[in-house]
């Protein structure tokens, strides 16, 4: 009798789980959660935790279920595999995170082939929603903050631009958008320079620029140390922020970027789509919670994921818990709402992000080196998809 | 008239070539993920991929001993030409793959000019160096390569023009299987003739050789050509079954982990690179899902733990394992 009493509460208990288990969305999270990227991805993580904490880990009744895999770095072997076997292997319902470009197209290769939705939380190239009719992005293209930034130089009395940008895809990238704004408007470009990846004294490169006696000169640099190192040669060139304007992406002068090039950054001016010193009630809060939670400082990486779990969250609210691709694509079309970075939303036509761009000029308040938004361009669409259908 | 004996040195390379059981249970066994494992087949395929990939390093390390920090550069050239081959609208695998062989290994005899006046540590830098010198040209053809972003529109037909490449891999890893197969009965059978014991002479001696008559230059150069046609297979297969390529197919870290893989399996051993693929990448696979921000701790910890214990890797210690049982016995 007590045997079969123990049998019959296994089989209750296993009964239970399989019901819960259908209960649960899985998301499986691709990053770079070591290598290179690591600290990006850390602060990606981050965004989809305190997005979790805040509203919960339930949604439209199921239980919200995270899967990480780490890519390792650059590798889209690695990432298209992934997303493979976590939906093959995990049943996730979903796919989300990419910090990288390459990863990003892999796995959107995976997305369409398999129909599930797709969140990418960070990865710019503009190209990468066409890969999968299931996919959303979250935080911002190359060309959506470079052509802007192009055309905005020109509307403010910039009339000849000299360009040096890194060597390599998305220098490239920031490089044909900014000349492309710049030349729309009626923009000269006086000369264009490419720098090596791995280059460390800017020196030679800043005073060729000073030489081409420009109205600015746009640099396109990713994250690591070389924001300061521009800095530094900018500032032994004598480069005047009053004669010359220096523009560029945010990462540029991003938090840690600014931090390393001191007074060498004031005057820069930057087109991004969020900063931590953003001023609204809805960043402040965000900021808070998130220094609260982990110490630091939220930037682009966090806010991208954040907003990526926001478009998660309420499609599946709008789908009642479906989690086809077709479904939740179309939950997340035309999708608006007030996010960290301000007012955002999903095209209908490319699933691709609206939103503002700030220009931003480095100042120093109360003693601290900080991006002060002076200027913005409102409900931008990304300029390449608008352009591919003419 | 006295019957015909074979020579001391023939029955030895008879002895060799001849398949042991314990090898035909290792083939049997690449067949259970089929059965046993059908979610792991993405996984397994490109275990065979890398498993290839560190054969052909075997062949000039493990039995030629030319050290090579750059033999990504034959792999990612044999990616390239597959999945370029297949962008531009002629998506059938195995010419694709034929390409891709021929590709590498018309790189690979080029270069074998240089490699065969080097030995040792001269061979590190220069392998070093043109590895890094191809991943840099690819990255400045971005018009060709597509650059950081990775090779775009790579599109694959039916092999066969029945058999898609499935989401599940069950293609993928049926193909690369059979690939790693043929490759490997051609890599025994090479090391197993005479040619593939001068080799194992030019690594014990490079000078000597040519005095007993085997010109040690010549045969720098074709075993690494082959080398380099085998990588470019492994290449193309990469290529193939994940319809992408990017500029980590010719990384520096591709070179590092293959090398790592196969001193861990056991250089100079035919199955060393095969065992240590497996190992790597299956623990790799775990350890990560495990924990995907520390993960690399623990692959360290493991590969600390072969050098100490067994600085033959895992097929060295094997062997001296089965000849203390034996010994006992």
């Amino acid at each position: 009798m007590r045997k079969i009493f123990a049998l019959a509460s296994i089989v209750a208990v296993l009964a239970v789980t399989s019901a819960q288990a259908q209960q649960t969305i899985k998301i499986g999270v691709i990053l770079a959660y070591s290598g290179q990227f690591a600290d990006p991805s850390a602060q990606m993580d981050n965004g989809i935790k305190l997005y979790m904490k805040q509203y919960g880990d339930t949604v439209a009744g199921k239980k919200i279920e995270l899967v990480r895999r780490d890519t390792g770095g650059i590798a889209p072997d690695i990432a298209k595999r992934l997303a493979q076997e976590l939906i093959v292997r995990d049943n996730v319902d979903m796919l989300a995170g990419f910090a990288l470009t390459p990863n990003a197209l892999a796995a959107g290769d995976v997305s369409a082939q398999a129909k599930k939705f797709m969140v990418n939380m960070n990865a710019a190239t503009a190209i990468i929603t066409t890969k999968s009719p299931y996919m959303v992005r979250t935080s911002f293209t190359v060309p959506q903050l470079n052509q802007t930034l192009g055309a905005w130089a020109y509307k403010n009395a910039i009339r000849k631009a000299y360009t040096m940008v890194s060597d390599f895809g998305p220098g490239h990238d920031g490089e044909a958008a900014f000349h492309k704004g710049f030349r729309d408007a009626g923009g000269e470009i006086i000369g264009a320079a490419r720098y090596p990846v791995a280059n460390q004294d800017f020196s030679a490169f800043v005073q060729r620029a000073k030489d081409a006696n420009a109205d600015a000169i746009y640099i396109w640099t990713p994250g690591g140390p070389q924001p300061a190192a521009i800095g530094k040669a900018l500032a032994e060139r004598g480069i005047d922020s009053n004669k010359t304007k220096i523009l560029g992406q945010g990462e540029l002068t991003s938090e840690d970027a600014l931090k390393n090039m001191g007074e060498a950054g004031l005057g820069i001016i930057t087109a991004f789509h969020y900063d931590y010193n953003h001023q609204s009630s809805t960043n402040t809060a965000f900021v808070k919670s998130y220094k609260e939670s982990f110490g630091r400082n939220p930037d682009m990486f966090s806010a991208g994921a954040f907003d990526g779990m926001h478009v998660i969250y309420e499609a599946l609210k709008k789908t009642g818990g479906k989690t086809d691709g077709e479904s939740l694509v179309e939950a997340a079309k035309g999708m608006e709402w007030e996010s960290p970075r301000g007012p955002m939303a999903i095209d209908p036509a490319t699933r691709d992000v609206v939103q503002t761009v700030y220009i931003r000029r480095v100042e120093k308040i109360g003693g601290q080196i900080v991006n002060v938004e002076f200027d913005k361009v409102e409900n931008v669409k990304d300029p390449f998809k608008a352009a591919m259908k003419n | 008239m006295t019957p015909f004996t074979l020579s001391e040195p023939q029955r030895h390379l008879e002895a060799q070539i001849r398949w042991q059981p314990v090898e035909l249970a290792f083939w049997l066994a690449t067949l259970l993920p089929f059965v046993f494992a059908p979610n792991y087949l993405v996984l397994a395929s490109q275990i065979a991929i890398t498993a290839l990939f560190a054969l052909s390093l075997d062949l000039i390390l493990g039995y030629a001993g030319i050290v090579s920090l750059g033999h990504a550069a034959y792999f990612g050239f044999g990616s390239y030409t597959a999945g370029l081959i297949a962008k531009w609208g002629w998506g059938e695998p195995l010419t694709g793959l034929a390409a891709a062989a021929v590709a590498a290994g018309v790189l690979g005899y080029a270069t074998s000019f240089i490699i065969a006046r080097f030995r040792h540590l001269a061979l590190i830098m220069i392998t070093l160096g043109l590895g890094l010198l191809l991943a840099e040209a690819a990255n400045s053809a971005g018009w060709l390569t597509g650059g950081a972003d990775g090779l775009q529109g790579v599109r694959m037909w039916k092999l066969f023009g029945a058999f898609q490449f499935d989401l599940y891999g069950t293609t993928a890893y049926t193909y690369s299987l059979t690939i790693l197969f043929l490759a490997f009965l051609l890599a025994r059978r090479l090391i197993n003739s005479p040619f593939g014991l001068a080799l194992r002479g030019i690594r014990e001696n490079a000078v000597r050789m040519p005095a007993i008559g085997a010109p040690s230059p010549a045969h720098i150069r074709k075993i690494y050509t082959i080398a380099a046609v085998m990588a470019g297979v492994a290449g193309g297969l990469l290529a193939q079954t994940t319809e992408t390529v990017s500029l980590e197919t010719l990384g520096f870290a591709r070179s590092a982990d293959v090398l790592v893989i196969l001193i861990l399996g056991g250089a100079g051993r035919l199955y060393g690179g095969l065992v240590g693929a497996i190992i790597y990448m299956v623990a790799r696979d775990q350890f990560s899902g495990i924990n995907p921000q520390y993960w690399y701790f623990w692959i360290g910890t493991l590969l600390i733990a072969v050098v100490l214990f067994l600085p033959n890797g895992v097929l060295g210690g094997l062997t001296r394992l089965m000849r203390l049982v034996r010994s006992a016995a």
